[in-house]
Order: C-alpha cells, then sequence, then structure tokens
C-alpha cells in the first residue's frame, strides 16, 4: 500500500511537472500571458520568502528565522552577495536559538 | 545580480549561488530521510520518494499522512495537490529553457520551487544565463537532497537538526536575494507584498503548498488588470 501510494503520487507529480513545460509557446506568446510571466517571478518569490520565514507546516509562526531574515535584509541594503546574505541568515538564526 | 558581467563571471556567480540554494535546501533531506523512517517507511521507499517525486513540499505531506495512519489515497491526493505549483513553474520555464525530447523529459523532473527561483532571477542576464540556473540549481538540489535522504534514512534520528545551524532561515534568505534585485517601482513593490501578505493569510487555512499558487494567483491578477513592466 506504502508503494502503492508512492508511485502514484510519484507519477502524478511529474506529470504536473512535464505537463506545465509542454504548455504551447502559442499560448505563452499572448500579450497578457506575457505581462503574467513578468509578474510571477515577483509574487512568487516573495510568497516563497514570506511562507518560509513565518510558517510551520500550517501553522503560523514566529521564531528565530525572523531574525536571521532580517539579518538577510540588512546585509541586501548593504549590497553584499549571495553568499553572504545567506550566510547571514543561517548565522544569526543559529545563535538565537543558542542564545535562547 | 544587478551589473552588467562578462559571462565567464556570471557563471561563477550563477554557479554559486545554484550550490548555496543547493545546500541550504538539501540539508533538509537529513529531516525528511529521519521523519521518513520514523513514519514506518523502508529506507528504500524513502529514497525512492526523494528520487521518483522529488518535490520537497509533496513528499512530507504524503509522509505525514501516512505516519498519521491515514488512508494512503489521501495521501497521495495531498502531495499530488502541492504539486500543482510545479507545473505553473514549467508553463513560466517553458518558453525561456525550450526543451524537447529527452532533455524535456529529464528537466521536468527538476522543475521545484528553488531551480525555478534561481532561473527567474538569472533570467534578466539573458537566456543563457537563466537556463544555467535551472540546470545548476535543479542539479545541485537533486544531488545533495537524495543523498542527505539516504544519510537521514540511516542515521534517523542520531543526526542534528538542520534548524540548528540556522538553515531553515538560509532558505527564505536565498529567495529574498533572489527577489531583491527585481523591487524596483511602485507596482512591483506592490505585486510583491501582496504576494507575500495573501500567501501567509492562506497558511491556516489551505493545505502547505497551496498558499504560494493562491499568491501566484495575484500576480495573474496583477497582469491582467494593469500595466507591470516586466522587471
Amino acid at each position: 500500500m506504502t508503494w502503492t501510494a508512492i508511485l502514484v503520487s510519484a507519477a502524478g507529480c511529474y506529470l504536473l511537472k512535464l505537463i506545465g513545460l509542454s504548455v504551447p509557446q502559442r499560448l505563452l506568446e499572448h500579450p497578457v500571458a506575457a505581462r503574467v510571466a513578468g509578474v510571477l517571478p515577483v509574487a512568487l518569490l516573495a510568497a516563497l520568502a514570506a511562507v518560509q520565514t513565518f510558517t510551520d507546516g500550517t501553522r503560523l509562526v514566529v521564531d528565530a528565522r525572523l531574525a536571521g531574515v532580517a539579518a538577510a535584509v540588512v546585509t541586501l541594503l548593504l549590497r553584499a552577495p549571495f553568499l553572504v546574505v545567506v550566510a547571514a541568515a543561517a548565522a544569526t538564526a543559529a545563535l538565537v536559538r543558542l542564545a535562547a | 545580480m544587478t551589473e552588467p558581467a562578462s559571462w565567464p563571471d556570471l557563471r561563477v556567480r550563477i554557479l554559486r549561488t545554484s550550490l548555496s540554494v543547493g545546500v541550504a535546501t538539501g540539508a533538509y533531506g537529513l529531516s525528511f530521510g529521519a521523519l521518513a523512517t520514523a513514519a514506518d517507511l523502508t529506507v528504500a521507499q524513502t529514497c525512492a520518494l526523494s528520487v521518483l517525486l522529488f518535490s520537497g513540499g509533496s513528499q512530507f505531506a504524503l509522509v505525514g499522512v501516512l505516519g498519521g495512519g491515514d488512508s494512503a489515497l489521501s495521501g497521495s491526493a495531498s502531495a499530488v495537490l502541492l504539486g500543482t505549483r510545479n507545473m505553473l513553474y514549467g508553463a513560466r520555464l517553458a518558453p525561456l529553457l525550450r526543451q524537447s525530447g529527452i532533455r524535456r523529459l529529464v528537466g521536468a523532473q527538476l522543475v521545484i520551487d528553488e531551480s525555478t527561483a534561481v532561473a527567474l532571477a538569472s533570467e534578466s542576464h539573458g537566456e543563457r544565463a537563466g537556463r544555467l540556473g535551472f540546470w545548476a540549481t535543479g542539479l545541485a538540489v537533486f544531488v545533495l537532497w537524495n543523498l542527505a535522504t539516504l544519510v537521514g534514512a540511516i542515521a534517523g534520528q542520531a543526526i542534528g537538526d538542520p534548524r540548528d545551524l540556522g538553515l531553515d532561515a538560509a532558505v527564505p534568505a536565498a529567495f529574498l536575494a533572489l527577489l531583491a534585485p527585481r523591487l524596483r517601482g511602485r507596482p512591483v513593490w506592490l505585486t510583491a507584498l501582496l504576494g507575500a501578505a495573501v500567501a501567509v493569510a492562506m497558511v491556516p487555512v489551505v493545505p502547505a503548498g497551496v498558499p504560494v499558487l493562491v499568491a501566484a494567483m495575484v500576480a495573474v491578477v496583477a497582469g491582467l488588470t494593469r500595466r507591470v513592466e516586466a522587471p
């Protein structure tokens, strides 16, 4: 039963990915689709960042991650490179947890 | 990633980004491996999920349902529901990747949050950069996620929690760093704030993974109702 669930889920998720990649180009060249495609990354990245900062499963939580992300914002404002931003976030969250 | 750069410089920068996203995300494979075996999956079943399903949210959801004793079918249903956002990512990536045949079949498996995020962030430096971001991130996460799953499944509860290293903060920070260069002008800021607010507001109401999908709808509405400059 577990194997069935694994294989069914895997097949379903793979098909969804493949269908997405196989959407006809004509459809995506439509001006409305092009406009949506331009805005989509902003909404997605913002949503992913927010969800990963404030949630645990289906619960809203505020924990050390917020301090880490705040450190990321500071380093971003200082125009630090990507790796520094990510490392600052991880180090800050780890230190806050250690202190708590 | 704002100032213009030569291709070798750009390539190094994208590869570095891909690898750090891969490390931060891959580390969660440890948690997944430990959690799955704790939910009575065998090591083979746990690893099969990471190779075949390869979508963190869906994997955690399936294992959560199986471990909770609910029916396997409802577990599959929530896993696939969570996977619908990858379909959206695929459609957005298709004109960038322009894959066919075997490359599309392989590339499809790598369509996940992280590879999409890096591809779309790199795309502003040209299609070549966007494609490199997709493949490098997708492969880095795939390899590290699967290795970590195996280690987590075998070592189980013996290994530490990635949260002790703050890696759970590294992931949103990476998404934020990818977003930052795009935040120019009021319409873009509005879209970002609205997307984030809507997603967070949906979290307690809908299954995990769906909030991001709802946030994407914000982008669709924004694209339909106003002329927002593609950043």
